[in-house]
């Protein structure tokens, strides 16, 4: 998307001298026809290289995938596959029910739909154990259902009820789960950062310090507009300082509501950031799930083993507008179709069903049996019950004393009162 | 009346001349005289720290200069060498940044004590305290608690202008999810500090830089290692029938000085130091008001929107009928703090502000 202030290449390679001269020669254009060739170099490898020339710390990645000897031609087995292309359609069946929920009046305020960005939540969670967390922003929903919450729980806390995972607390932009070390939700954007930094700190503070045996990673997910956000260089300053073991995922879609990356930042590449602070700096493709898996096992790889954080920039697009409230007007229909042909749910249907992995059939019966879910959880969440008055006071702190004392000289939360909401406060 | 003072040694209630005698001729490190022990308010931070450090070691100190340099005004003196740097992290300055990393360190299940170099400086990480921290607990409907203290000199200083030298608590203690603290003395400072890191919450902790020189005494009792003040109850420094002082931090002692002065002038009045800004002890404070029917507020902060105002507003809804004048509010000058020394003393209460105060509620003044 050039316009008028973008005097930078556009992103999407092209054969421009420009080009040539301002992108390291490492950087491949997507590749023409075929979904993801098994047998083709990953991008990253010959990344590395170059900047080994230059720097030589950053040279983690590129050992580990000179180790490795691909023993199977395809990068995934049949399970795997399967597992991949549920959880996609998953996120899209459950966002594409919110948008309807939305304009049915059931769901309400700020709701940001991923439609379009699947393969980078499915490509990088599901590799994640339960143990490790992952923290997001405002476009949560998806990266919750992912890292294992349940469809009911995330859609009851939409509509607002107490049976939602946060018991309607916090809404569609704050999706905790302790349960599952889903750590939000935040609403501002580079707020998860420093927190999912936080994270891995406390990681590497077990192992070093408590002497537990203990090598959970953290991915932290966040847009291209958070990149020129302050917070996001303190952290990626501290990760490499201290080595921490977490993985910075930026979901680039090209726009913060209507800014667009190019018009906003001086430097459009975003990976390129990262070894700027001693950390490797990966660019994939992020409407190809497998592409992301493969970038997202070696730095899952590289942050257990101890060696520190990794940068990766997932070139990707929303379908849909920044929220359900933003009339999209200003993207191009152009782009937009440029990148719903290269819908990840689509290209990973082909890719299974060309490599025989799986059958027409096998997948007509997933979509079917995520839409059941997808209602059922509508269903699950419309007859829950809205909280009860006296939730209003509670959980504000873990040691309610925090509301003082009462003009009974005891501690406000000790009258009985207080729980059936008719405590003054 | 000296010796009913004298007897309230346990719970700290020295009036303003007894700790001049006994401050009179030490130095800043803790002195044995006469069976009272004495312990700077830096001390107290200091040990506070140490005890609850070797007592649990999921609590770390982070923050700028806390490790080689010994803490920019030496609070955390000795912590480096005694628990290494694993848990005494030496940050960039990257405040929003080693706020957040704090806060996601205290959602996994660890306990910092953030410090920052002075309050004014927390304003680069705000958003942290206020809406990862304050509110987490909240938006996850219990699932995710804070249990991280954040620390450091808050309020004016020496001639250090108008950025260094704002007071944090009315705008911190105006956020549910958040508790403030404000110690006076070295009990209070070592009691609440303890009770603070332990707490499961968000812990502002206000302290005041021109205090950590000062000695206090200290009991026995404070100095165990297991002691701990109650969050939200204020404390009565000094007992009195005409009028009522609230007040924190360095102010108490100049409440503490206003009325030795209103004493000589057969005022008798009644100092109680908050302690606790959030929660603030209102019952404390009303039932101190229906007793002596006047009130006089003092902080050092902003007038606008500040603790006085909330305890003004609290004692006319409570306590309206119990009134005989009109309550007074002293805060400091509504002006970004000046430079130069003389304008600093006017921008700031004075000892004579809060006797003229006093006075004019009892309507002795001209």
């Amino acid at each position: 998307m050039a316009t008028a202030f973008s005097a930078t290449l556009p992103l999407h390679g092209s054969s421009s001298q420009e080009n040539r001269l301002l992108l390291p020669p490492t950087r491949l254009p997507p590749p023409p026809s075929s979904f993801l060739g098994s047998t083709r170099s990953l991008p990253f490898r010959r990344l590395n290289h170059a900047h080994a020339a230059r720097r030589s710390p950053v040279v983690a990645v590129q050992e580990i995938v000179k180790e490795k000897k691909p023993t199977n031609p395809l990068l995934i087995t049949k399970e795997e596959g399967l597992v991949l292309y549920e959880d996609m359609i998953l996120g899209r069946s459950f966002e594409d029910m919110c948008a309807q929920m939305y304009y049915r009046g059931k769901m309400f305020g700020f709701v940001h739909l991923y439609n379009g960005q699947e393969a980078v939540s499915t490509g990088f969670i599901k590799l994640l154990t339960k143990s490790d967390s992952v923290v997001s922003t405002y476009r949560d929903h998806v990266h919750a259902l992912s890292k294992g919450v349940s469809a009911r729980a995330v859609m009851s806390e939409l509509f607002g009820k107490v049976t939602g995972c946060c018991r309607g607390q916090g809404g569609s932009m704050h999706m905790f789960s302790k349960e599952h070390n889903m750590l939000g939700g935040f609403a501002f954007i580079g707020e998860g950062i420093p927190v999912a930094t936080g994270a891995a700190f406390t990681s590497k503070y077990k192992r070093e310090v408590l002497k537990q045996d203990c090598d959970d990673v953290t991915v932290a997910f966040f847009g291209d507009g958070t990149c020129n956000n302050g917070q996001f260089y303190e952290c990626l300053n501290m990760a490499a300082l201290y080595k921490l073991p977490i993985i910075f995922v930026v979901e680039n879609n090209l726009w913060a509501i209507g800014m667009s990356h190019l018009r906003s930042t001086s430097d459009p590449e975003i990976w390129k950031k990262g070894p700027a602070f001693g950390m490797p700096g990966v660019h994939v493709d992020g409407m190809d799930v497998l592409k992301v898996r493969e970038v997202a096992k070696e730095a899952v790889i590289r942050a257990r083993r101890g060696e520190g954080p990794t940068l990766v920039e997932c070139e990707t697009y929303r379908f849909r507008g920044h929220s359900l409230a933003d009339p999209d007007e200003l993207r191009d229909a152009a782009e937009k179709a440029k990148y719903a042909a290269r819908d990840p749910i689509t290209a990973l249907k082909k890719y299974l069903i060309e490599n025989k992995l799986a059958k027409e059939g096998e997948l007509k019966t997933i979509e079917k049996k995520i839409d059941e879910l997808v209602e059922e959880a509508v269903e699950f969440a419309d007859a829950s019950p809205q909280p009860g008055r006296s939730q209003l006071l509670e959980n504000v702190f873990a040691d309610p004393k925090g509301f003082g004392i009462g003009p009974d000289g005891r501690y406000r939360c000790e009258d009985p009162k207080f729980t059936e909401g008719t405590a003054q406060v | 009346m000296w010796g009913i003072l004298g007897r309230r040694a346990v719970d700290g209630g020295f009036s303003a001349s007894s700790l001049r005698r006994m401050r009179s001729g030490l130095v800043s490190a803790r002195s044995y005289a006469a069976g009272s022990k004495e312990m700077t308010v830096r001390d107290a931070l200091n040990s506070a720290i140490d005890e609850e450090m070797s007592a649990d070691p999921k609590v770390f100190v982070m923050g700028e200069e806390v490790g080689q340099y010994q803490g920019a005004y030496k609070i955390t003196k000795g912590l480096l060498e005694k628990y290494g740097p694993e848990r005494v992290y030496d940050t960039p300055i990257t405040e929003a940044g080693f706020t957040g990393i704090g806060v996601g360190a205290a959602y996994a299940g660890l306990k910092p004590v953030v410090e920052f170099m002075t309050f004014n400086f927390s304003m680069q990480a705000i958003d942290h305290i206020i809406n990862s921290a304050a509110k987490s607990n909240y938006m996850s409907a219990g699932q995710i608690n804070v249990p991280i203290v954040f620390r450091g000199p808050n309020g004016a200083a020496a001639g250090v202008g108008a950025q260094h030298s704002q007071c944090y608590a009315a705008w911190y203690a105006s956020v549910p999810g958040l508790k403030v603290l404000a110690p006076y003395s070295a009990e209070d400072a070592r009691g609440l500090l303890k009770a603070a890191i332990r707490d499961p919450d968000p812990v502002v902790f206000l302290e005041n830089e021109l205090l950590y020189g000062e000695s206090f005494p200290i009991s026995e009792e404070a100095l165990d290692s297991s002691f701990c003040l109650p969050i939200g109850k204020a404390k009565i420094e000094r007992e009195g029938k005409d009028v009522t002082i609230t007040t924190f931090s360095k102010m108490v002692g100049f409440a503490l000085k206003a009325a030795e002065k209103l004493a000589e002038e057969g005022i008798s009045a009644e100092v109680i130091n908050l302690r606790s800004i959030r929660p603030l002890d209102r019952a404390t404070i009303n039932a101190s008001v229906r007793k002596t029917s006047r009130l006089v507020t003092v902080e050092e902060g902003f007038p606008q929107h500040g603790v006085c105002a909330e305890i003004c507003a609290s004692v006319v809804e409570e306590s309206f009928s119990y009134l005989d004048a009109p309550v007074e509010r002293i805060a400091g000058a509504d002006v970004p703090m000046p430079y130069a020394a003389n304008l600093e003393r006017l921008a700031l209460p004075q000892v004579e502000d809060i006797v003229r105060a006093a006075k004019r509620a009892c309507f002795r003044s001209k």
